[in-house]
């Protein structure tokens, strides 16, 4: 267990929709600390709240109740500009469908946000993630000349380039084959492992879940267990416990 | 698949009812124009006949007959009237120059229609019509009373017992009368914007026929079952020289043409309106399907994949594009209507009052107006509906659908060819002594302008790309990003940017041609104005001759030359020296042509600045000076001779010198005073050029006439910066004209550009959320769409300045032979239109920007 202050805190978060007459509880009282420098897989079955969960941690979506305090700042009131430069400053994402913008190259989309931020990006702290994720030779191309697992390394290097406090990776491997994927996971690993970033990623495959240092297992809105250095075997054994008692 | 067509439709209406927009006002304005001309032509049989008899009796000679000599005596109506063919004979007096001013102390009327004054009665007009006749009060008795007709009454704000200034063209320039009755036609007709001021018959003759007994006209009323025709030859045969009969059909048609000229000005207008409309609205449905094809193409596949044949595909597009053609046609169908409307209330504005006359709709115009909208939009999807049969069935399963985008290449080079034919047109339609050269330039025009809008995408990369280093500079990323959005896809910027192009293009070429206009007036007028004032009638009408006399008398003036003006006709051989016999005017059935003729006194001719080509101004009695313009029509040197007919009857005048044009001389023939006079002409000053005696302060004369002349509204006094801003004036309006033109191209560019946005924005949802994910905030998202509407609308300005000065210089050149020699480029006019453009781009990306702001983030990262 680290000792560090963690890099997010969530205490007793709810969300609830309406959906015509019924309510549904996406979050019913998720308490969480997401501990900086480690990475921690947020699992659970569809519906069990995972998605939404990261939505109100990456500042992407406003709780119906609770708190969520990403370093000293505690989103809930925080307006849109606020809660957009917050974004812009402390959280880097990684999406499962890489989402770049197909008119930049490489390098123009990992310096994005650092550019909509005004930011200049930091040479050495640039190269050093460019060799990271050995795209070197591609920075001028442009996503659609890219292989899909390159895209994905694109994105990761933009979520990793300005330092953000933490990375929020979308199943960063569901459109990846097993290959790209392990190399993506790999870079997520070792930018905790070399740089001491906080990386949170929502998957629901065990042998992704397997290169994390910790697992949160969510079902029906709330945080049923919890693994450290978890192995692909405990994950799924984990994952047969919620499934069995839901 | 007819169903599934009628969905897609009814799914992006809004869509589609902007890009149908642009046609809905195309149809408005040609239904409008369509139903207002058959509304015009229905009514106008009442509208003339009204204001003429069966038969008329006039001089043959042009001019209004002042001398008794020259009139219609009595003796000869009651002749008429016995006739056999003849219901009864009216002598009637008209003359022209007779301004009733109004309560606010104006004129009423306007520019061309004559303000006519003459004697009141109650004569049948032509076909059986009721004419011009008492509709209120009581017929005028003796000097003091006068009716009005009942439209000039309401405009000058008068009733019936109540004082009315007059202003006249006659001995007494200022009068005051009663006003006892109302004149109109009870039975349809109108005074087409003219005003009347009728007396009683005897104080007519008094007053304009130096109290003769005699008529400037008369009517002759056919007897039951008689025609006009039969009743013409029957007048004919006892008509003595110099007069002549004239049916009543013809003399309407001949009072008709002047109006129609008017009318059918404006419908060309309307027409070229209209046209403009459509090419662009053709352009933004050509761009609007082209994007929803390409959006779609996951569908169409999938329609394709489930069995659809690739006609149905191309068809279902196409039926959507016809059902818009359809809604294009009701809508702008309905406009159009309203537009006949508004151009009847303009028109009753002008003194046409057709509200009696409902609208007339015939079958062509509903017909008119779906073939148009239909047949354009349906064109227009052509291309993009094509386009699909590209679309694999496959392609349903691929997750990344795009339609391959064809190298720009073949733009490229249709684009070349285009603008190289048209340079080659447009220097042959230079060439004036080519048939048909005219033919040649809008060929080459048009020529340009298809290849430039060909070659647009491959235009807009550089412009862009500057655009975007501009922005990127000024301000960053999202600038960059804007530009490279506006760059994904050149041949929908492009499109989009062409309507505004279009639009400016027009409006640009006709801005060069008013600012020339305008600097070659000044240019002509500075070459020609002459002396220090000008006493000139601000009707283009003539003045009492005892004005002059009263100019002269202010302190200050030196000299007062006077310019007079009247029509006679040539004779019916033209004038020219190798026919030399007369034999023509023996026949006495044949008209000449009217000839204007101005006159001076013959030792003030130095006065006007006259630049001789030939010969040596004469003005002394039976020598005559031509301008340039009418020499070259006709061949005529110093020395030949003029053969004229005057109410005096015939006359020969030997040219004495050829002149350049001088818009200071009203006519193209000069003659001296005691030529005039002894021709019988019309004793009334058109206009009078003051000079300043010696030592006197040009300012101070100036502010001594106008207060000496504040009695007549009829006349301004300008010295030459003045005169020169009154002749730009009609300019001026032409180039209100052409701001409409402006307005109307910039209300369908925004519509294109909202809509090529609008589907950007749909297009691009998912990015829009990851860029506000990682840090874009709301007003960021705006600022990019702002952006890059405002890159679409420079890009159409860009072009179309260009294309618009191109074309406005090429015009001046091709005009430089009617005398338009100053080109003058408006720099400061053609950049407010590129600023109106970046107003335009702002303007148009209020909406799109918004509903990409309002995107969630959240539903837009998880949109397809």
């Amino acid at each position: 267990m680290s000792t560090a202050a963690p890099a997010a805190r969530v205490r007793d978060l709810r969300k609830t929709y309406r959906e015509g007459d019924s309510v549904v509880h996406a979050l019913d009282g998720v308490t969480l600390d997401l501990e900086a420098g480690r990475f921690t897989a947020v699992m659970g079955p569809s519906g069990s709240g995972k998605s939404t969960l990261m939505h109100c941690c990456a500042a992407l979506d406003t709780p119906t109740s609770g708190s969520v305090r990403v370093g000293e700042t505690e989103l809930a009131g925080l307006g849109d500009d606020a809660l957009t430069r917050l974004r812009r400053e402390e959280i880097g994402f990684v999406f499962q469908s890489f989402n770049l913008v197909p008119t930049l190259t490489a390098e123009e989309n990992i310096t994005l946000p650092l550019a909509i931020a005004g930011r200049r990006p930091d040479p050495a702290w640039f190269d050093r993630v460019v060799e990271t994720v050995g795209l070197r030779d591609r920075l001028g191309h442009r996503p659609q000349q890219l292989s899909g697992g390159q895209q994905q390394r694109v994105a990761v290097a933009r979520a990793l380039v300005g330092r953000p406090r933490i990375v929020f990776a979308d199943e960063p491997t569901g459109n990846l084959d097993s290959r790209a994927g392990a190399e993506v996971l790999g870079l997520l690993r070792r930018s905790v492992d070399e740089a001491g970033q906080t990386v949170v990623m929502v998957t629901h495959d065990p042998v992704a879940a397997a290169w994390t240092d910790r697992v949160v297992l969510l079902a029906d809105g709330r945080v049923v267990d919890t693994l450290e250095q978890p192995t692909r075997e405990s994950v799924l054994e984990a994952m047969g416990r919620v499934a069995g008692e839901g | 698949m007819l169903r599934y067509a009628l969905r897609s439709l009814l799914g992006r209406k809004v869509r589609l009812l902007m890009s149908t927009l642009a046609v809905v006002l195309g149809v408005a304005f040609v239904t409008g124009t369509l139903v207002f001309s058959a509304t015009l032509d229905r009514s106008f049989s009442t509208l003339f006949d009204a204001t003429v008899g069966d038969v008329v009796v006039e001089p043959v000679a042009g001019g209004s007959p002042r001398r008794p000599e020259a009139a219609v005596p009595q003796s000869l109506v009651e002749d008429l009237a016995d006739l056999p063919g003849a219901a009864r004979a009216d002598g009637r007096i008209r003359v022209i120059g007779v301004y009733v001013v109004g309560t606010d102390g104006k004129p009423v009327g306007g520019f061309g229609p004559p303000a006519l004054a003459g004697t009141t009665g109650d004569a049948p007009a032509a076909n059986g019509t009721t004419g011009l006749v008492l509709v209120a009060g009581r017929e005028p008795r003796g000097l003091g009373e006068i009716v009005v007709d009942d439209v000039t009454a309401a405009r000058a704000g008068y009733e019936i017992g109540d004082q009315v200034p007059l202003v006249s063209a006659f001995d007494d320039a200022t009068l005051t009368a009663t006003m006892v009755g109302l004149y109109g036609f009870p039975g349809g007709g109108s005074m087409n914007g003219a005003s009347f001021v009728g007396v009683e018959p005897a104080v007519a003759q008094r007053f304009f026929l130096d109290g003769a007994d005699a008529w400037t006209t008369a009517w002759v009323t056919a007897a039951p079952g008689t025609s006009q025709a039969e009743l013409a030859a029957q007048v004919a045969a006892v008509l003595p020289d110099g007069l002549r009969a004239v049916t009543g059909d013809e003399a309407a048609a001949d009072a008709a043409s002047a109006l129609l000229r008017a009318v059918s000005f404006l419908t060309t207008f309307l027409l070229v309106f209209a046209g403009i409309a459509l090419v662009v609205g053709a352009f933004l449905i050509v761009n609007t399907f082209s994007i929803l094809v390409a959006q779609r193409s996951r569908e169409l596949a999938l329609l394709r994949a489930l069995g659809a044949s690739r006609r149905q595909v191309t068809g279902s597009v196409l039926v959507e594009a016809g059902v818009m053609g359809l809604v294009g046609g009701t809508v702008g169908l309905g406009l159009g209507l309203l537009t006949a409307v508004a151009l009847q209330a303009l028109f009753a504005a002008l003194g046409l009052d057709l509200s009696g006359q409902a609208l007339v709709v015939t079958w062509t115009t509903p017909a008119a107006a779906y073939a148009v909208a239909v047949l354009v939009t349906m064109t227009a999807a052509l291309l993009p509906a094509l386009r699909t049969t590209r679309i694999p069935p496959v392609a349903a399963l691929r997750d990344d659908v795009a339609l391959p985008e064809g190298s720009l290449r073949r733009r490229g080079v249709l684009g070349v060819v285009g603008v190289a034919a048209g340079a080659g047109l447009i220097t042959l339609g230079l060439r004036p002594d080519l048939p048909g050269h005219w033919w040649w330039l809008a060929l080459g025009v048009l020529a340009v302008l298809l290849g430039t809008t060909a070659a647009a995408p491959l235009l807009a990369r550089p412009v862009l790309r500057a655009l975007g280093l501009a922005y990127e500079r000024a301000l960053g990323t999202v600038g960059r990003l804007a530009a490279l959005n506006t760059l994904r896809q050149p041949r929908r910027t492009a499109g989009t940017a062409s309507a505004l192009m279009i639009g400016l293009t027009v409006a640009g070429t006709l801005a060069i041609v008013g600012a020339s206009a305008k600097a070659s007036v000044d240019a002509t007028i500075a070459e020609t104005f002459p002396g220090d004032h000008l006493v000139s009638s601000a009707f283009g009408a003539p003045f009492s001759t005892s004005l002059a006399g009263r100019v002269a008398g202010v302190e200050g003036v030196g000299e007062v030359v006077r310019e007079r003006l009247d029509r006679i006709t040539w004779a019916p051989v033209s004038a020219s020296t190798e026919e030399g016999t007369e034999e023509g005017t023996e026949e006495g059935t044949e008209e000449g042509e009217d000839l204007p003729v101005a006159a001076t006194d013959a030792d003030d001719a130095d006065v006007l600045r006259l630049t001789v080509l030939d010969g040596a101004v004469d003005l002394a009695p039976g020598l005559a000076v031509v301008q340039q313009a009418l020499a070259d029509e006709r061949g005529i040197a110093a020395g030949d001779t003029l053969d004229v007919v005057t109410p005096e009857g015939p006359a020969t005048w030997r040219v004495s010198a050829v002149v350049e044009d001088n818009p200071m001389i009203f006519a193209d023939v000069l003659v001296g005073t005691g030529t005039y006079d002894a021709a019988g002409l019309l004793q009334q000053d058109w206009l009078l050029v003051v000079l300043v005696a010696d030592g006197a302060d040009p300012t101070a004369v100036g502010a001594a006439l106008s207060e000496e002349l504040a009695d007549q509204p009829t006349v301004t006094v300008a010295d030459q910066h003045a005169f020169a801003a009154a002749q730009r004036e009609p300019i001026d309006r032409i180039v209100l004209i052409v701001y409409a033109l402006l307005a109307l191209a910039l209300l369908i560019a925004v519509l294109g550009i909202v809509n090529t946005l609008a589907l950007s924005v749909v297009e691009r949802t998912r990015e829009i959320g990851m860029l506000r994910a990682v840090g874009l905030s709301r007003a960021g998202l705006r600022r990019m769409v702002t952006l890059e509407s405002v890159a679409i609308a420079v890009l159409g300005a860009l072009l179309g300045f260009v294309l618009g000065t191109v074309f406005g210089v090429v015009l001046m050149r091709a005009l430089r032979e009617e005398g338009l020699e100053v080109v003058a480029v408006p720099v400061g006019q053609l950049l407010a239109f590129l600023v109106a453009a970046v107003v335009v781009g702002v303007l148009a990306a209020v909406l799109p920007a918004r509903r990409a702001a309002r995107q969630d983030v959240l539903t837009a990262l998880a949109s397809e």
